[in-house]
């Protein structure tokens, strides 16, 4: 069972979404419909499923409804036809109290502008699910220096958000998002306000963390690169309409339309593409004779750059080994170059 | 919501024939002409404005007040008594203290509300020292004065903010409370002045009634407006994590609207205190009806040592307001940003 799935979601904004909705559902453009309606078409007939401990990517450009998708996982915004499950149960039929339970316990959210509460410490900003809960100081307390601890902000515990760095205020989100152990992170566009070093940084934290605790993570954003780092899965919208879901390397190398074409076009593509991707295997006819002597021995998950210098150096086939040195496949120069070739 | 002009039009239109036939219907008979048909023959009446053309409000209000004095009487006495008991209590027991005590126990309030801030508190202090020094009458009456505000501006406080939240979380209660906001605001004060007199009688209540309808208008705005300008993030921040309202009020746009809350606050003790001087014409006791008397003796040096003391009572309620909000500003956005 899914973690996260959404069943042909619509959402139009403006006076009267459901006059709209037939003519959104005949196939009229988001532009037709502003112009003839007056309302804003936010999202179009979209379809997801989230499987439990992945990182689901959703990408697109501003004003393709990514934020306005993400809100309604935790019914900040109400669809105006569709189904959204979480664990298998319709939220959208859940009373106010109901509502509230799941928003405490079972997801958190970071915010693009961070969202933090100027008025509160950092350590009572991480605390702040807990309070909402209902928790003793003492308990949420502890927990919130734990979180502290775990994004490494130990020392800012009574420091105000206006006195910490950008990417500082981020992990003060981060960790008040953690405290309290929600199974779904949802992330708005968390690091898009962030400067690209800290803005690296703060990604391999979330990755480090996510290894370690295999939550199930929303994440919006509309930097390309950052979803194919992130992302187990990416879903593209355009429009209010999801264009393409799949595998980072699925969405490079077989793009859906011309829109997802120019997008991953300037992509990089040694950074993206791992060696397991573009391997033969072992019994496929064309490596027969090639191998012989000398190999360069590479991990499954490896990327293309990470052995593309040994590569050009040696001049060797490249043997793919999993994680227990058994041989899965090779790779030439033919499939190198292939791959790393732009149509 | 679009306005249906299709329903609208005919509604204004007949709404309007009603209003014009009732005035003509209730106007004296010697200002009607004797047929209808006349009308159509002599056009003079298009000229000069026609006596019969006279909607007619005064009767109405007045004989309804009457019913209100007549059925409700006991009801105002009830309200007279408590508010009139409350203000003598009040009064009786600050003037009863002797005045150096006072002076001390304004400074001392002082210090700890701005924050101890030093400035503010001598420059209150000296405020205070000055409005018996200017004449030891005003000691008193100031007092007097002082009470009256305090009270109106509680009953400001505990009415003004709740409409001000509710305001803000409710579109359509905004859109119907503002043009009441705006009549408060804009209609002159006799015009209550004079119907608080018939129902309380002379003295410090009509003052106090005044004060909340002059004086409540730019609290409520400020709160609704305070409330509405917390930062959307935040706000949703606070419903991410599963806030109830009543969290999110008191937890996150309370505190953060409060440096607006502060402003409102200081602009209605302000207003008070210009609505207490006005007040003392309708027999209010206090430091306006010294102004008063400088004026109908044409003493010139009278009217402006009272008007100086009024001054002085400004300073003293506006700095403290404004030092109290500064330190709950310095609360919610530290200044001193250390650099790590």
């Amino acid at each position: 069972m899914p973690k996260i799935e959404l069943k042909n979601v619509y959402k139009i904004f403006g006076e009267d979404p459901h006059s709209v909705l037939p003519l959104v559902k005949k196939g009229a453009t988001k532009k037709e419909i502003l112009a003839e309606t007056d309302h804003t078409v936010g999202l179009d007939n979209v379809s997801i499923s989230i499987e439990e401990g992945e990182t689901f990517v959703c990408m697109g450009l501003s004003g393709s409804g990514k934020s306005t998708l993400i809100r309604h996982i935790n019914r900040l915004i109400e669809p105006t036809e569709g189904v959204v499950l979480v664990d298998g149960v319709n939220v959208l039929e859940f009373n106010e109290k109901e509502l509230l339970e799941l928003r405490r316990h079972e997801m958190s959210m970071v915010f693009q502008r961070f969202g933090l509460f100027p008025h509160k410490t950092v350590l009572e900003n991480v605390a702040y699910g807990l309070e909402v809960q209902g928790k003793s100081i003492e308990e949420r307390n502890q927990t919130a220096e734990e979180q502290i601890h775990a994004v490494g902000l130990n020392g800012f515990e009574h420091q105000y958000p206006s006195q910490l760095s950008g990417g500082m205020q981020q992990r003060v989100g981060l960790a008040r998002a953690l405290a309290t152990k929600p199974g779904i992170l949802l992330m708005d566009e968390a690091f898009s306000a962030l400067d690209p070093l800290i803005r690296n940084d703060m990604q391999n934290q979330l990755m480090e963390l996510q290894s370690k605790l295999h939550k199930t993570i929303v994440f919006i954003t509309h930097d390309l690169d950052e979803s194919l780092k992130l992302g187990d899965h990416i879903g593209i919208l355009n429009g209010g309409k999801l264009i393409q879901v799949g595998k980072p390397e699925e969405i490079i190398m077989s793009p859906a339309d011309d829109y997802v074409t120019a997008f991953v076009k300037d992509v990089n593509r040694a950074k993206v593409l791992r060696a397991k991707t573009i391997m033969l295997s072992p019994d496929n006819p064309t490596i027969n004779g090639k191998v012989s002597g000398e190999t360069i021995k590479v991990l499954e998950n490896s990327f293309i750059e990470e052995f593309l210098p040994q590569v050009i150096e040696k001049r060797t086939v490249v043997e793919v080994i999993d994680k227990d040195g058994n041989t899965s496949g090779y790779i030439t120069e033919k499939e190198l170059a292939q791959s790393l070739t732009k149509n | 919501m679009k306005t249906n002009w299709k329903y609208w039009i005919p509604i204004c239109f007949v709404a309007f024939w009603g209003l014009i036939v009732i005035s003509y219907r209730y106007a004296k008979p010697r200002y009607k002409p004797d047929n209808i048909s006349d009308l159509l023959n002599d056009f003079s009446w298009l000229i000069n404005w026609p006596k019969w053309l006279d909607f007619p409000l005064m009767q109405p209000i007045n004989s309804g007040f009457d019913w209100l004095i007549m059925e409700y009487g006991l009801f105002f006495e009830g309200i007279n008594y408590f508010l009139l008991g409350l203000y003598t209590t009040m009064k009786n027991s600050v003037v009863a203290l002797p005045w150096p005590l006072v002076v001390i126990l304004v400074i001392v309030m002082t210090y700890f509300v701005s924050g101890k801030k030093m400035s503010t508190t001598i420059l209150i202090g000296f405020c205070t020292f000055f409005i018996g020094f200017l004449s030891p009458r005003y000691w008193d009456k100031a007092i007097m004065t002082t009470c009256i505000v305090f009270i109106g501006i509680f009953f400001c406080l505990v009415i003004g903010i709740p409409i001000g939240i509710a305001m803000a979380r409710k579109p359509k209660l905004r859109k119907m409370i503002l043009p009441v906001l705006d009549l408060m605001q804009t209609i002159p004060s006799f015009c209550y002045l004079i119907p608080g007199i018939l129902l309380f009688g002379l003295g410090a209540v009509p003052a106090i009634i005044s004060i909340f309808v002059y004086a409540a208008p730019p609290l409520i705005r400020l709160t609704d407006l305070g409330i509405r300008l917390v930062d959307k993030e935040i706000v949703e921040a606070a419903d991410a994590f599963g806030a109830s309202k009543k969290q999110k009020l008191w937890g996150v746009q309370i505190p953060l609207a409060l440096p607006n809350i502060m402003q409102g606050v200081n602009q209605s003790v302000m207003m008070a205190l210009a609505m207490v001087v006005i007040a003392s014409m309708v027999g209010t006791r206090g430091i306006g009806d010294e102004v008063l008397l400088g004026l109908q003796q044409l003493n010139v040096g009278m009217a402006t040592e009272a008007g100086i003391a009024i001054v002085l009572l400004a300073i003293i309620f506006d700095r403290v307001t404004q030092a109290y909000g500064d330190k709950i500003q310095d609360k919610t956005k530290p200044k001193n940003i250390k650099k790590v």
